[in-house]
């Protein structure tokens, strides 16, 4: 078993939280059974919603395409399972906290069918270029919750100068451990998946990341990689500290190299993924299945049984709780995504999606308290992972001054959510941040349209212009040729015009 | 004396060359203002505050002569934004105007082209005796159209 390693840069601020992850990785994974019914959004990545290419009434096979990616952000859609599309329409979506959204419904059949099994690809035998292709069609996109998609991700890599490929399996917000039970079960498929992205991208150096409350994943990853022998794929570990699992957090912990201001980390050399998207990759590359399942926590004091279950994608949330033993008597809120980061649903009608990472149930929303007025104590600035100053942030958040809000980098905070929480005044200061960065987005989007319609403005008046002069040396053409024939020819003329109006004939 | 005299005048002239040169190379502190003004504005070249475009209305509103709130598309933002700029109080908004683009009932359209010679930023598009239409995306929501249409085919649709 080769031993993670632990030369790590150091990462600024950022809290040590009660992980309450123990109740949920008690037990091994729970394979749900299929569901009566999968409801399939169309938009399930960061892009456009994708196009659905079936109708209702058409029988589909399991791991079928339903609906094709549109724009350069999309991903696929496929169907979770066997059945009959029996609607296209709008049903409550975690994405728009319980709003609605369009999605493709299948009534299952039960029989789970998938089409004449073709054999895996051999990618090693394929080009990095065509593997990208391939990724694109298997609708993989971050599983970490960003649901950024995976080759769109890569091919942009590509065009960089890389070094490491970095699996993110830190999981470094509360109570999800979906990760780590993939990492503790599927160790093999997660570290063939890293594999495999190391040749579409071809580099020669990974690191797998894992945080160090996860002992018994560190240990079987450890053992896979003895197993596979692969000196390439290195293991690290990170100590607990939240949110140490963010893109640019943890590229600086492993390289100690820092993301530049409104950069990537492929600007310095690395790409991070999330041990499920390389699991979820070796599924498609190795086993021809595309996303159609996911591992997600079930998990709070608002559930009986907390449990990690692998669930296919469309599964309603509410058939994900029974299988948790349902609700308890206590329960008053419900998250999809982490305590920090995830989205409040007003139903559980909604369904499991590739974002989905984590349902959270809770007995007790968090009291905040009031809001008091910013003291200025400071403490938000010490635990801030990106090194801004939250207080300075938040005066200026509050007198809507753009240039010192741009100044302060407010758009390079990861709305982690540490300076909530340690705010003595209870001030939501990602709440605000969140309002302030939107604001600062729609004002560069004035501006740009003001500067078009300016351009604009401008071109029609140079063109007028333009006309003008036209206009103005074609007259003086023709009053200069009149004068240059002289006198004489315009009597004649003259005269010519008045004998053709004599003698019409 | 004479090398006292001289040292003094070929500072004086360095200077003055300096200066001179400085003054052709950078912009004039009004014009700079009038730009600044300019690029606060919404360039919907609507001319509801009473002059033939932005850029003559942030001349006027920096020389002192056009009030600050004179801007309905621009809002109570442009207002703030311009009593900041030019150190002034800002005022409550002369007229308001929600934001919304002009639709041409394209059946009733007769194609006399008054409109597409009214739009301040193009963005009709059609020719003589024929249909005419909008280019939403580049619609300001000026209104200037409006009043050139022979048959009032011509409405404007707030934006959300």
């Amino acid at each position: 078993m080769s031993a993670p390693t632990y030369d790590l840069g150091k990462l600024h601020g950022g809290l040590r939280l009660e992980g309450h992850k123990q109740a949920s990785t008690a037990q091994p994974i729970l394979d749900i059974p299929l569901p009566s019914q999968l409801i399939l959004p169309i938009e399930q990545h960061v892009g456009a919603p994708a196009q659905p290419v079936v109708s209702v009434g058409d029988r589909v096979l399991k791991g079928q395409l339903l609906a094709e990616p549109d724009g350069e952000l999309g991903a696929p859609v496929h169907a979770s399972s066997s059945g009959t599309v029996v609607a296209i329409e709008s049903w409550p979506v975690s994405r728009r906290n319980g709003d609605k959204a369009p999605c493709i419904v299948i009534e299952c059949d039960g029989k789970d069918e998938a089409p004449v099994a073709t054999a895996g690809t051999d990618y090693l035998s394929q080009a990095p270029a065509d593997l990208l292709l391939r990724i694109l069609d298997g609708g993989i996109v971050g599983l970490g919750g960003a649901v950024f998609p995976t080759a769109q991700k890569l091919m942009q890599a590509r065009t960089a100068e890389l070094e490491f490929l970095i699996l993110n399996g830190v999981e470094c917000e509360p109570y999800i451990s979906c990760d780590d039970a993939l990492m503790r079960e599927c160790a093999p498929a997660v570290l063939s998946g890293a594999r495999i992205l190391m040749h579409a991208l071809q580099v020669n150096a990974c690191y797998v990341v894992v945080e160090s409350d996860k002992p018994e994943a560190i240990g079987r990853l450890g053992e896979a990689l003895a197993e596979l022998g692969d000196d390439r794929i290195v293991l690290k570990q990170v100590p607990t500290i939240y949110p140490s699992g963010g893109e640019d957090q943890l590229v600086q912990l492993v390289t100690n190299r820092e993301v530049p201001s409104g950069g990537l980390p492929t600007d310095v050399g690395c790409v991070v993924q999330n041990v499920g998207t390389a699991a979820a990759v070796h599924d498609w590359i190795v086993n021809n299945q595309p996303l159609i399942s996911r591992v997600t926590t079930v998990t709070g004091d608002g559930v009986v049984s907390p449990i990690n279950v692998r669930a296919r994608i469309g599964t309603p949330v509410e058939e994900v709780i029974r299988h948790a033993g349902g609700y308890t008597e206590s329960v008053k809120h419900l998250v999809i995504g982490g305590p920090m980061t995830g989205r409040s649903v007003t139903t559980d009608a909604v369904p499991l999606v590739k974002a989905s990472n984590c349902v959270l149930a809770l007995a007790e929303p968090a009291t905040a308290g009031d809001e008091l007025p910013c003291i200025r104590c400071g403490d938000c600035a010490v635990v801030c992972p990106v090194q801004l100053l939250p207080q300075q942030l938040f005066w200026y958040a509050c007198a809507d001054d753009e240039q010192k809000l741009r100044e302060f980098g407010l758009l390079d905070c990861i709305e982690c959510g540490c300076c909530d929480l340690v705010c003595p005044s209870h001030i939501p200061l990602t709440a605000d941040f969140r309002i302030a960065k939107d604001r600062i987005r729609e004002l560069a989007d004035e501006k740009a349209r003001a500067e078009r319609a300016r351009q604009r403005f401008e071109a029609r008046n140079r063109r007028f212009e333009r006309e003008r002069l036209a206009r103005d040396a074609e007259l003086s053409r023709q009053k200069d040729s009149a004068k240059r024939a002289g006198p004489a020819a315009i009597a004649e003329i003259l005269k010519r015009k008045q004998q053709s109006r004599d003698d019409p004939a | 004396m004479w090398i006292a005299i001289l040292t003094i005048a070929g500072i004086a002239l360095v200077a003055g060359i300096a200066l001179s040169i400085a003054h052709g190379r950078l912009p004039a502190s009004e014009g700079n203002l009038v730009e600044q003004a300019n690029d606060l504005l919404p360039q919907t070249q609507c001319a509801q505050c009473g002059y033939p475009g932005c850029r003559p209305y942030a001349a006027a509103v920096v020389d002192g002569s056009a009030a600050i709130n004179l801007c309905p598309p621009g809002g109570d933002n442009t207002v703030r934004r311009l009593a900041r700029l030019l150190g002034k109080d800002p005022l409550p908004l002369a007229a308001s105007l929600a934001p919304a683009v002009a639709v041409i009932d394209e059946p009733a359209c007769i194609g006399c082209y008054h409109c597409r010679n009214a739009c301040p930023v193009d963005a009709i598009v059609g020719a003589h005796q024929f249909m005419h239409t909008v280019i939403e995306s580049e619609c300001t929501g000026c209104e200037l159209c409006i009043a050139p249409c022979p048959v009032d085919c011509i409405t404007m649709r707030p934006v959300p």
